[in-house]
């Protein structure tokens, strides 16, 4: 599972840093060094073009995992150049932008736009597999995810704008109800799709969502 | 008052249905002149329910204007727009207001129309939303909550002869079915064969079949719909006549092939019905009806 994100456009980066002139860069050394938007490379890249526009960078990391309990430590052996900063300018997905929020004082901008939890599917392609809606159906659907893989969610079936197994929102892009018909079909199970399934339960986990172990 | 369009689907005689849509804009004269020049001519009218995903003057909008002027309308509702409180407050209204019928979609995707950055809703999707209008004539609401005062509607949904594949289409077709749909107007369909094979599929179904007709203008457009419209299947032969007419002719061509096929679908009993389809040119409607001999 990775959290894949995209770097925002240098416009949005700028303004969100417009009156902060010393900056500290954190980026992720997990999903966002897999995605290639806030890995070593890419921070020393944006310590760059922040050099360029006039800014002073205080001093640059890339966490091990942002989004994890470790941050906070990593955060307090930097502490001199982060407190030495206006800001921390943070490449990693949302989790990391608000682990880091939680744990320093000083205010936290995020330079990537964190868009789906995904998985790898081939070299650089990352998929969307899983909306986390907390209602499991890939029991009956063959082991596709029709709330995550349909463009509308649905969930008894196709719509009418689904042509040659495509989408009608990309023709480059599957229908989920024709793979998962035909893996049904493969199995032997097709009346798996003939199954109602009543409107969803949208306070399963009202948001924000959280769950206790113990 | 109960549904006159109902009364038509089962009085076993062919039956019509042809569509209108709501202006963009607030000028509604055109959308007016339509209704009055088909209302007596069909058996219901479809009011569009912002199609294609761009925004226009509202489906119940058009189908109180069909009511007030003597007409029978077909309310289409889509699942793209509205959560269940929305659609289910729709549907009291259209109830209150002498609206009997009700077209079950889910609606197209919201970046096909010209507000490609809106929510699309689907909290309900066109099977559920079918069951839906059965549990509120029930008494009850989505939240089993008691009504006070139940709606009761001629409910139906769409189906897509021509998909291809076409079996998830038909379990989809049968979900609707059984989630208490009575009619189904199809997509537009072209290969009479083609349907005639459906129809041997569906027949068996205690639905009400009306074949979809779209009255073809020139052969680019029949060409166009092959390219880029899901589930519409224009056969070569037609295409060809098309572009044989001459110029000028075009639409009269159309007129003449959307009557020849609405006669062939009625004299061989084919379905039940036809939803004729005008988009753009609903003044040429009864010319449709006239060259399919079913005028007057």
């Amino acid at each position: 599972m990775k959290s894949i994100t995209r770097q925002k456009l240098p416009e949005e980066i700028e303004q969100q840093l417009q009156g902060f002139d010393r900056v500290y860069i954190a980026g992720c050394g997990t999903c966002a060094t897999m995605t290639r938007t806030g890995g070593r490379e890419e921070v020393l890249a944006m310590r760059e073009r922040l050099q360029q526009l006039g800014k002073l960078v205080t001093g640059w990391i890339v966490i091990p995992t942002a989004c994890d309990d470790m941050t906070q430590a990593a955060m307090e052996e930097n502490n001199g150049a982060i407190r030495n900063a206006g800001c921390i300018l943070v490449m990693s997905c949302a989790l990391g932008v608000h682990r880091m929020s939680t744990c320093l004082a000083r205010p936290v901008i995020p330079a990537l736009d964190t868009l789906f939890i995904g998985i790898e599917d081939g070299s650089g392609c990352f998929q969307e597999a899983c909306a986390q809606c907390g209602q499991c159906v890939l029991g009956e659907t063959a082991g596709i995810c029709p709330v995550t893989a349909c463009h509308k969610g649905l969930l008894n079936g196709p719509c009418g704008g689904t042509n040659q197994g495509k989408c009608e929102v990309d023709s480059e892009k599957d229908c989920a109800w024709t793979i998962i018909h035909q893996r049904l079909t493969d199995q032997g199970r097709v009346d798996a799709m003939r199954r109602y399934h009543s409107a969803r339960n949208y306070n399963i986990a009202p948001r924000p969502r959280m769950t206790r172990i113990v | 008052m109960p549904s006159r369009f109902r009364d038509a689907l089962q009085s076993g005689r062919f039956v019509i249905t042809s569509e209108i849509g709501p202006p963009k804009g607030t000028n509604i004269e055109k959308m007016l002149h339509h209704i009055d020049l088909l209302k007596d001519k069909v058996d219901a009218l479809n009011v569009t329910d912002h199609q294609s995903s761009v925004m226009r003057f509202p489906s119940i909008g058009g189908c109180l204007s069909v009511v007030e002027r003597g007409g029978e309308p077909i309310l289409q509702v889509t699942c793209r727009d509205r959560n269940r409180l929305a659609l289910q407050a729709e549907l009291l209204f259209a109830h209150t207001r002498g609206v009997r019928n009700v077209l079950c979609l889910t609606g197209d995707a919201v970046v096909v129309g010209d507000h490609k950055e809106a929510k699309g809703v689907f909290d309900l999707d066109s099977a559920q939303l079918l069951k839906t209008i059965r549990q509120l004539e029930s008494g009850t609401d989505l939240g089993g909550n008691d009504l006070d005062g139940a709606v009761e509607f001629c409910a139906g949904a769409i189906v897509t002869p021509e998909a291809h594949p076409i079996e998830p289409q038909l379990i989809k077709f049968e979900k609707k079915v059984e989630a208490g749909a009575e009619f189904f107007q199809t997509q537009a369909i072209y290969d009479l064969e083609n349907f005639a094979r459906f129809m041997e599929y569906a027949r068996p179904f205690p639905v009400k079949i009306l074949a979809g007709i779209i009255l073809l203008v020139s052969a680019r457009m029949a060409k166009y719909m092959n390219d880029n419209v899901p589930g519409v299947f224009v056969p070569q032969d037609l295409v060809d006549e098309m572009a044989a007419a001459p110029k000028g002719e075009a639409l009269n061509k159309g007129i003449e092939i959307a009557g020849r096929m609405i006669a062939t679908l009625k004299d061989e009993s084919l379905c039940h019905g036809v939803h004729v389809m005008a988009i753009g040119k609903e003044e040429v409607v009864p010319d449709i009806l006239k060259a399919a001999g079913l005028a007057g």
